[in-house]
């Protein structure tokens, strides 16, 4: 218990996760053997090939999917299924279309048992920080798809996770939404003082917003790579060391 | 994208308001006119054919008769007692179905197995007329009100039954899951997030049965009735009253009018987030 108190919240340990789906009657190991510690407050991203897996482990955290083998710990205590101390965002923002900006964001504390009016209030703080303060009663379908995603995020970070997980969150937005969403996921996880795991297949994606960046191979077992992306923020795009960086990651995947 | 809808509203508004307001009454005019212009021509049609005998007026009565038919049934009373029998009729079948056929069917929907149980007897049933088994309804209810109502019954809830159970089949399973996310029960996941999903569906139903009510209606009441619209119909005719005829078969449409009307209403109110229902 002492131990525990010491570390921040949020803190994430994987050990020896494996994870396979049987796909008509073969067995299929989407994850094997895998190690990850991620300190609480800290800002991870997860990159690989499309197949390695990495969509899924994002999956096992948020106790979704069970692992078949391994741990999954939350501040030294074992996961197990859907914990009111993660919040995960997906790649489609999933918003209910009868409700009102408002009724989404605070839905997941109504889910909670929140009084009605307090959910809302506490949306209310959410709503504005994603930059919708104007839009809390509009209907989804009136929204952007960029909107409707900030909706989304407001939703997670309205429930105060410890940490927050974000599946490819900007995958579907159009090449301009994406840039100010990164800017803001940025400022966001500054802000709230979140673990921030996202899983992306975009690299500068992963640079803007991690302080490390784990690498997952295609091969089943061989070993994950960890890099450190030591660059002050914001991060600059421009600037030589991002796109050093940039080169670097795109060399772990035989890019030039 | 709403920023730029607002700010295009706002322009035509003011457009609105600077021209004439000659410009908007005229567009009234005219949408009226391309909505309802060709059943004001049917009756029109109607009307000069029968009164100068283009059309066989003992058929065709003119509209003025059908219409003063109707007036004196309705003041006089004659009519309200067949337009109540069938209301009620009608009405206690729909209810039974929808107060049956919407429970199942978001049970149904949520249990696989027992949809999957179910199926096969439920086609069958639905591919059976309920005409066809009216017959058998009468042996087991009597001539009475009971087969009478058992038959539309049968008929409504189908169409009910079926609607309910594929509108929370097809709930998307990703809010499901984002609702799982956040911790929600089983049971908060049916409230928040199956039902009103499943709502815009039902409403499919219930506006499909609502239409087979008042088809069976009128062909129970032919049967071994001596009350209600559809009788007036078949007892007019068998009396050449043509205008009376004519006059129970009006209020038969108004009656399935008025009845989508307050469906659609409902729906409107219900699913005002539905893209479908606006």
């Amino acid at each position: 218990m002492t131990v525990q108190s010491a570390v921040r919240r949020g803190e994430v340990t994987v050990r020896d996760l494996s994870k396979s789906f049987t796909l008509n009657g073969r067995r299929l190991d989407v994850l094997r053997g895998i190690q990850l510690d991620v300190d609480g407050g800290e800002a991870l991203a997860i990159v690989g090939p499309s197949g390695c897996g990495k969509t899924t482990l994002l999956r096992v955290l948020a106790g979704i999917e069970p692992p078949d083998d391994g741990s999954v710990l939350i501040d030294g205590r074992p996961v197990q299924g859907i914990g009111t101390e993660r919040a995960i965002i997906f790649q489609e923002p999933r918003l209910l279309p009868w409700l009102t900006v408002l009724g989404n964001v605070s839905f997941g504390l109504q889910v909670r048992g929140t009084p009605k009016a307090e959910a809302e209030s506490r949306a209310r703080h959410y709503i504005r920080l994603v930059g919708l303060g104007d839009f809390e009663s509009a209907y989804p379908r009136q929204l952007s798809g960029g909107m409707a995603q900030r909706v989304g995020i407001a939703r997670a970070l309205t429930v105060q996770p410890e940490i927050l997980l974000l599946d490819e969150p900007l995958g579907a937005l159009d090449a301009m939404t994406k840039l100010t969403m990164q800017e803001e996921l940025a400022r966001i996880w500054r802000e709230e003082n979140v673990t921030l795991i996202l899983v992306t297949h975009d690299l500068e994606e992963a640079i803007v917003l991690a302080d490390r960046v784990l690498v997952l191979p295609k091969e089943k077992g061989a070993a994950s790579r960890v890099i450190d992306i030591d660059l002050p923020r914001p991060r600059d795009r421009s600037e030589a060391r991002f796109v050093a960086m940039r080169r670097r990651l795109m060399a772990e995947f035989g890019l030039h | 994208m709403v920023s730029l809808d607002t700010t295009s509203l706002a322009i035509r508004s003011q457009a609105g308001t600077a021209g004439a307001l000659l410009g908007r009454s005229t567009a009234v005019v005219g949408q009226t006119a391309r909505r309802y212009g060709l059943l004001a021509g049917f009756l029109l049609a109607w009307q000069i054919g029968s009164t100068y005998g283009w059309i066989n007026p003992t058929v065709f009565p003119p509209l003025d008769r059908i219409l003063a038919a109707t007036w004196s049934g309705v003041a006089g009373g004659a009519l309200i007692d067949d337009v109540a029998i069938s209301l009620q009729r009608s009405g206690l079948a729909f209810a039974a179905a929808v107060g049956l056929g919407v429970p199942l069917g978001l049970f149904m929907g949520q249990i696989r197995s027992v949809e999957q149980a179910l199926d096969p007897i439920l086609q069958f049933f639905r591919q059976t007329s309920a005409l066809a088994l009216y017959p058998v309804f009468i042996l087991l209810l009597g001539l009475g009100e009971a087969s009478k109502v058992f038959v539309i019954f049968w008929a409504t809830l189908f169409p009910i039954l079926l609607a309910t159970i594929g509108g929370v089949k097809e709930v998307d399973r990703k809010l499901i899951e984002m609702a799982a996310t956040f911790g929600a029960s089983r049971s908060t996941i049916f409230r928040k997030v199956v039902l009103p999903a499943s709502v815009p569906s039902i409403f499919v139903g219930l506006r499909l049965s609502a239409t087979t009510a008042l088809l069976l209606l009128i062909a129970a009441e032919m049967i071994g009735a001596n009350k209600g619209l559809g009788f007036q119909v078949m007892n007019a005719q068998y009396n050449f009253q043509i205008p009376q005829m004519f006059a129970a078969i009006l209020l038969l449409a108004l009656l399935g009018l008025s009845a989508n009307a307050a469906l659609v209403a409902l729906q409107r109110r219900l699913c005002r987030w539905d893209d479908a229902a606006r």
